[in-house]
């Protein structure tokens, strides 16, 4: 779909096929990366599509087309995978609500949630936050019905059927479960985002 | 060394031409809103395009310069004056130890831009200098007593033709060979933007496209670098559903339930869920830097 006249959107039957298809698109996780042609801007990778914003300048709607027609997805089994390993002490205030919610025991949920393997899918409301994905819904949860005004940086947490790291403290309705040391955006590094779409992340019990 | 804010007005912020190819890390592009006007202000004093300059919101800024310099200042028109005398806008303008620029209301337009020679430096974040209002990245805008430095000169000649300096990507779009120096929008005349439809304009009822492009809206006060806020007769969704959050352009026009459009600028949020109708085109939104409160917009579609 035509989106102004330097970009297009795609749309995708659901959010696995968002991940197989930007990480065919892009490489990201794959072992060699597929040629992005110059002139590709930035690929976006959203819940239901993904964004391609180019120069028109450089290369032609039509090409750019070409490309996105090309491009084969590629799913997890495929990948080798760019992974990032995370520890987590699970010491989060809402663990012990979040288990019970879950019909599970606190160790139960932290080992479902260290032995998943979960892969970034997109990011969203704050730079280095990225929404993780695992196989399996046996995490799912509702977000907190009062959103906190202050969740602390590296707050792990669940909502829905993701995952994710708070790079900064900000407001947020997530599950906390639990707190990591890593830094996820550090803008005085080459690459400051710890996770990129594409990622598959472990966590560890610290 | 540099410059001293005496006092910084309003907003005064650090850009460049923006950080490109960032948005799947959720990083807005940033970067000057008109992007022009930064242009031809870092070319008059032989800066590659991109150069970081200072965008000055609604003047009320005060610099003393502690070394010699040359500057330009192009975008907003005002009264700015080098040691208590006006200078002219749009010239390379040599600037002595120890004088003090400032910066009057704009009388047209919202936003000046002032380039130094050798570029303003600050600390870069993955290749811009610009400062993102969004996320809070890249420099905090300038502030009273602050120190501000100015890069190395660069060997360029000044009326470089082709592409500048820009980041990995490049410039994109940009290329110009000379700009022609642009007057700031008349305040009093409705201002004139072309659009595309967007991904989702048939979210929207037959009528919704024609109210869009015939009627005159009006900027809201509530409009910042993220957003340009319109006001006038709303829009219809005829679809209903939610829209999962998806990738969002520079220009989009996003319609939330109220009708009422958005246009996204510079520092806009890399995803949204609420549908876009249409999306203005690159060089016109150059014009929503300069728009100001309550100023007449049209669309052309």
């Amino acid at each position: 779909m035509p989106c102004g006249d330097s970009a297009l959107l795609v749309e995708l039957p659901d959010l696995t096929a968002v991940v197989a298809y930007y990480r065919g698109l892009t490489g990201a996780g794959a072992a060699a990366s597929l040629a992005v042609p110059r002139g590709i801007i930035d690929v976006v990778p959203a819940a239901r599509t993904v964004l391609v914003t180019f120069d028109p300048g450089t290369i032609r709607p039509s090409e750019v087309r070409e490309w996105l027609e090309a491009a084969e997805p590629l799913d997890d089994v495929l990948s080798s995978g760019r992974e990032v390993t995370i520890e987590v002490s699970y010491d989060g205030p809402d663990l012990a609500e979040t288990a019970q919610f879950l019909r599970m025991s606190e160790a139960e949920m932290v080992k479902l949630h260290t032995e998943s393997e979960w892969t970034g899918a997109f990011s969203g409301f704050a730079p280095g936050f990225v929404y993780l994905v695992t196989t399996h819904e046996r995490l799912g949860v509702p977000r907190r019905n009062t959103p906190r005004t202050g969740v602390p940086a590296g707050s792990v947490g669940l909502a829905g059927e993701f995952s994710g790291v708070y790079p900064r403290s900000s407001p947020g309705g997530w599950q906390l479960i639990g707190t990591t040391m890593a830094v996820l955006w550090d803008a005085s590094k080459p690459e400051p985002a710890l996770i990129r779409p594409g990622d598959r992340v472990r966590f560890v019990e610290a | 060394m540099g410059i001293v804010v005496v006092n910084p007005g309003p907003l005064t912020l650090v850009e460049d031409l923006g950080r490109n190819g960032w948005a799947s890390l959720g990083l807005s592009p940033s970067g000057a809103l008109d992007r022009q006007a930064l242009r031809l202000a870092n070319l008059l004093v032989g800066n590659p395009v991109g150069a970081a300059g200072l965008e000055i919101l609604l003047g009320g800024l005060r610099l003393r310069f502690v070394t010699a310099s040359t500057v330009a200042v192009a975008g907003a028109e005002g009264i700015v004056t080098l040691n208590g005398a006006g200078i002219p806008l749009n010239q390379p303008i040599r600037v002595a130890p120890g004088a003090v620029l400032d910066f009057g209301a704009p009388l047209f337009g919202l936003r000046y831009y002032l380039a130094v020679q050798g570029g303003i430096d600050a600390p870069q974040l993955l290749g811009s200098r610009s400062t993102d209002m969004l996320s809070g990245e890249g420099p905090a805008p300038l502030k009273s007593g602050e120190h501000v430095g100015i890069g190395r000169v660069s060997a360029g000649n000044g009326w470089v033709s082709g592409t500048g300096s820009g980041a990995r990507v490049g410039i994109l779009n940009d290329v110009y060979a000379l700009p022609a120096i642009r007057r700031a929008p008349d305040p009093g005349r409705a201002i004139a933007a072309r659009v595309d439809r967007g991904p989702r304009a048939d979210w929207f009822d037959d009528d919704s496209w024609r109210r869009l492009v015939s009627q005159e809206w009006i900027l809201s006060p509530d409009s910042n670098r993220i957003g340009a806020r319109l006001m006038g007769r709303p829009l219809t969704q005829t679809r209903l559903e939610e829209l999962p959050s998806e990738g969002m352009v520079l220009g989009a026009l996003q319609v939330p339930p109220s009708g009422l459009p958005t246009v996204f600028l510079a520092d806009h949020p890399v995803t949204g869920g609420y549908p876009v109708i249409a999306v203005v085109r690159r060089p016109d939104l150059d014009l929503f830097g300069q728009a100001r409160p309550g100023q007449r917009i049209r669309f052309l579609g």
